[in-house]
């Protein structure tokens, strides 16, 4: 935009949310250049941080009055550039939307401004025996509205479902500054899910003010346990087994040789330094089971080849171990500097192969990986480590996270798990979908933002990105 | 050393994945992310690249952080938050020119507060002034805004400030089991007299002879956390030769911002090889009064007390020095004690140092945002183990219309322990 069109864009946005609502001064703007993706950078024009789902609306009508592109921000967490402003002059940011609205122990649903943190969900609902499912690893810090964006999953998803699963309703402020509520207080509405598509929409849609999340008991009783391998294949080998072997645990995550030295170095939790991989099996639920589906687990991965299984003693042990699997792609700047994490899924029984293939492309391109994943849904994490003054290393990490996720494809995966495409993974879309299934998604698309102003140029490839098609297609894939 | 402004070793761990934000309290109340712990370091690399200028804007955001290291403890890389804070501090102070108001009021705090002459005279001024309704003025217009909000900070007459002389060696009740040195410090011994005899009280009666190097003197900690880096350094330079000649087990603190200060003395000496060696040898001996007091066997329950109570972590103890369960347990071992969860209770209440005085209207929200937090426990009594927090959150329930009293865990212990049980009010 011209500086004369900011600077009156400027004016109208201070007279809708105040002249402390407005972020225009470049030193304060330099800051919003890029979020946990740290590969593609791009400040916006101006901030606005509206404080109400009115004004929200308000600032939505005046852009759309102007016909100026927007990108919306929740707390800067996410690992796909999801909210990097890429033709989108001015980034509405929803930080000071950070209230629970209304807690609801009865119903069990809380009703929350999407710019409140995950995990101060079940902070508050902890007193009355209930918390919020979805835990991504980020969940001290990431906001809500961002979880609805990404379709955001976390360890415990494997039993209990993502971020969909756990929505009822949201309030989600057209492009054109129209005030919609898509699903509600129950479960399932009639009509056509529209809260379905819109969760997991990267916010292409519009911007979601509010969300009323569904809460969960907390449960009666649970085990965790650490087994020990001397390799991730052995690892892979026991969760395809678990998996297969019909058991549900609460979560099931393991952690390679190089995660293993950077989260020790980090919390001192006193995982063997040795080991190749660990796997953190949870199992939850009614204490009448537990023992006997522990002893199931134990026994799986006894058959193949952990060389130790421990079990936490207490709560704070049990506490202690997640927070090693939260914090650990944080503890990666022990490393190196920088990081790119990669989000592909392969069915289950396919996690040795895919593990294996990931180890030679690290070697292959000269590259640090480390795996820190849910390897029960089969959603691998490798976790590029690079230097981004190297340039030569940099493109190096970007070439590698393509192949890792073309490998994914050809094994019959996915190119993401939770972190969503954002501007990451737009080239790739032609691996999994044909040029008839990306039109048919922008066309539904353009029901909720026909301008193509939302949060553009993401998830879809441009049209020379999507020349170069290849095979295998997701038809092929599945 | 401006060339240390953000430099790799310490910044460099910042792989820019935010999961600080949320436990940074200016981010909460203002957020906007240069107002964030990533940010702030984005804009340190900025400053340091010469990407963004230093100017005004750049200077401000810098001024907004708290320095409560609340990102420090979230932080999974280990960045040393808190170094880099203080190094950007240094760089601006050295190369930013301020206002005169700035420069006068920077000036005076940094000279003043480690100087126990002018605080005890400060704090005799003001007992005769709150005996003649000083504390008044803050209600008219007479005086200017900012100095009517800092009227604020001055207690009630039932607390009054206090200044004490402590004896060069105070011999235990019975037979000497341990030996530990106090620091007297300055705004402590000037104004908080009381702290500190309660503090000898009940070491003394835990079989530890107390010794207070007369020439100690302030640590240094409010000049090095402002960046006053020069300043700081010679009055730690005093302190450490006071404890290092001293034969104790430990060099204890009853002042966060001391403990935290002291604890980085051999990082800050690191360049110097002189004073390196000493510097580290007192840091591996300073441990908070709390934690001291928690590690003695024979540190027992005390007699039955009835008060509800509630403990705010004070940032410099919990983040600096990584003292959190210590005094929660000591409190909580304590008979006919009911114990309240206080909500954000390791969230800053503002008080940070000199941060009130410099930065009065966020200090004053995230002040009022605390008191709210300690008026919904509904307890008699709020335990912490700073003195800024101690003035701040009174200052703060008193304009909330609440009566909870506000107490250091020294206090709160001596009374319950050698004076028995306070009534619940």
């Amino acid at each position: 935009m011209s500086f004369m069109t900011t600077s009156r864009l400027v004016g109208w946005l201070q007279d809708i949310v105040g002249n402390d609502g407005v972020v225009s001064h470049p030193t304060e703007l330099s800051v919003y250049d890029c979020d946990g993706y740290t590969l593609e950078k791009s400040a916006p024009d101006v901030v606005v941080l509206p404080r109400s789902t009115d004004e929200v609306a308000a600032v939505l009508k005046r852009l759309q009055c102007e016909g100026v592109p927007f990108v919306p921000r929740g707390t800067g967490t996410g690992l796909s550039g999801g909210c990097l402003p890429l033709g989108a002059p001015v980034m509405v940011s929803l930080s000071r939307m950070n209230r629970i609205l209304e807690l609801d122990p009865a119903n069990r649903r809380a009703v929350v401004q999407s710019g409140v943190i995950n995990s101060w969900v079940s902070r508050a609902a902890k007193p009355h025996g209930l918390h919020y499912v979805p835990d991504p690893s980020s969940q001290m810090a990431c906001s809500i509205g961002g979880n609805v964006a990404e379709n955001s999953g976390g360890p415990h998803t494997l039993k209990y479902g993502v971020t969909t699963n756990h929505v009822l309703g949201v309030t989600l402020v057209l492009p054109d500054g129209e005030v919609v509520r898509l699903g509600g207080m129950t479960e399932d509405g009639p009509g056509y899910d529209l809260l379905g598509v819109t969760v997991g929409s990267e916010g292409t849609f519009g911007i979601v003010t509010e969300a009323i999340l569904k809460l969960q008991p907390l449960p009666q009783g649970c085990k965790t346990l650490l087994a020990v391998f001397d390799s991730v294949a052995d690892g892979s080998a026991a969760v395809s087994a678990i998996i297969a072997g019909g058991i549900v645990p609460a979560a099931l995550e393991m952690l390679d040789h190089l995660i293993i030295q950077a989260v020790e170095d980090a919390f001192h939790f006193g995982f063997p330094r040795a080991a190749g991989a660990v796997l953190i099996a949870e199992l939850d639920g009614l204490e009448a089971g537990l023992e006997r589906a522990a002893g199931k687990v134990r026994e799986v991965c006894e058959a193949n080849g952990a060389t130790e299984i421990r079990v936490a003693r207490d709560d704070r042990e049990r506490e202690a171990l997640w927070k090693c699997r939260k914090r650990a792609f944080g503890a990666l700047g022990r490393l190196a500097p920088n990081f790119c994490c990669q989000d592909g899924v392969v069915p289950p029984n396919r996690l040795p192969e895919i593990m294996e293939r990931v180890a030679a492309i690290g070697k292959a391109y000269d590259l640090r990986i480390g795996n820190v994943f849910h390897a029960g849904d089969g959603n691998i994490h490798p976790i590029l480590l690079y230097d981004e003054r190297d340039r030569d290393e940099t493109e190096r990490v970007v070439a590698a996270g393509r192949e890792i996720l073309r490998e994914c494809v050809r094994l019959g995966g996915s190119l993401t798990g939770e972190h969503g495409i954002g501007v990451e993974k737009v080239a790739l879309m032609p691996l999994i979908f044909t040029p008839d299934d990306l039109r048919t998604m922008e066309a539904v698309r353009a029901v909720f933002d026909p301008g193509d102003r939302c949060n553009p140029n993401k998830i879809f490839p441009s049209a020379e990105e999507r020349v170069e098609v290849r095979t295998p297609r997701r038809q092929a894939a599945m | 050393m401006s060339s240390k402004l953000a430099d790799f070793e310490d910044s460099g761990n910042c792989i820019h994945c935010g999961l600080c934000i949320a436990s940074c309290p200016t981010f909460l109340e203002l957020g906007t992310e240069i107002d964030s712990p990533r940010g702030r370091i984005q804009l340190m690399r900025s400053l340091r690249d010469g990407t963004v200028p230093l100017d005004d804007t750049s200077v401000r955001h810098l001024d907004l952080c708290l320095g409560c290291r609340a990102c420090e403890t979230t932080c999974p890389s280990g960045v040393r938050y808190g170094a880099l804070i203080e190094g950007a501090r240094e760089f601006v102070e050295s190369r930013h020119r301020r206002s005169w108001w700035e420069r006068m009021k920077r000036g005076l705090l940094n000279r003043a507060l480690p100087n126990p002459t002018i605080m005890k005279t400060f704090g005799w001024a003001v007992r005769w002034m709150t005996r003649l309704g000083l504390r008044r003025l803050a209600g008219t217009r007479l005086l200017p805004a900012s100095v009517r909000r800092s009227l604020r900070y001055l207690p009630e007459p039932e607390t009054p400030f206090r200044s004490v002389n402590l004896p060069e060696i105070t011999a235990p009740a019975g037979a000497a089991r341990h030996r530990v040195g106090l620091l007297a410090g300055c705004v402590m011994q000037s104004l908080f007299g009381d702290t500190h005899a309660s503090t000898v009280r009940l070491l003394t009666q835990h079989g530890c002879e107390v010794r207070v190097p007369p020439g100690a003197g302030c640590c240094g900690a409010l000049p090095l956390h402002n960046g006053d880096r020069e300043r700081g350094l010679a009055l730690a330079r005093r302190t450490v030769a006071a404890f290092d000649g001293l034969d104790v087990d430990a060099v204890l603190t009853n002042a966060a911002g001391c403990g935290a200060a002291m604890r980085e003395y051999g990082a800050h000496f690191k360049d110097h090889p002189g004073y390196r060696a000493a510097a580290e040898r007192v840091a591996a001996k300073v441990r908070d009064v709390a934690e001291f007091l928690h590690g003695l066997p024979e540190f027992a329950p005390g007699r039955s007390v009835n008060v509800k109570v509630a403990y705010h972590d004070a940032c410099h103890l919990l983040n600096g020095q990584g003292v959190e369960a210590q005094p929660r347990e000591l409190l909580k071992n304590i008979a006919g004690i009911e114990w309240i969860d206080l909500q954000e209770a390791d969230v800053c209440c503002g008080s940070a140092g000199t941060y009130n005085l410099t930065e009065p209207e966020l200090a004053g929200r995230l002040a009022a945002r605390k008191a709210r937090n300690v008026v919904a426990t509904g307890a008699d009594v709020l335990v912490t183990g700073n003195p800024g927090c101690i003035l701040q959150i009174r200052a703060a329930l008193r304009e909330q219309g609440s009566t909870i009293r506000v107490v250091h865990t020294a206090d709160f212990l001596a009374e319950a322990y050698t004076h028995g049980a306070q009534a619940r009010s």
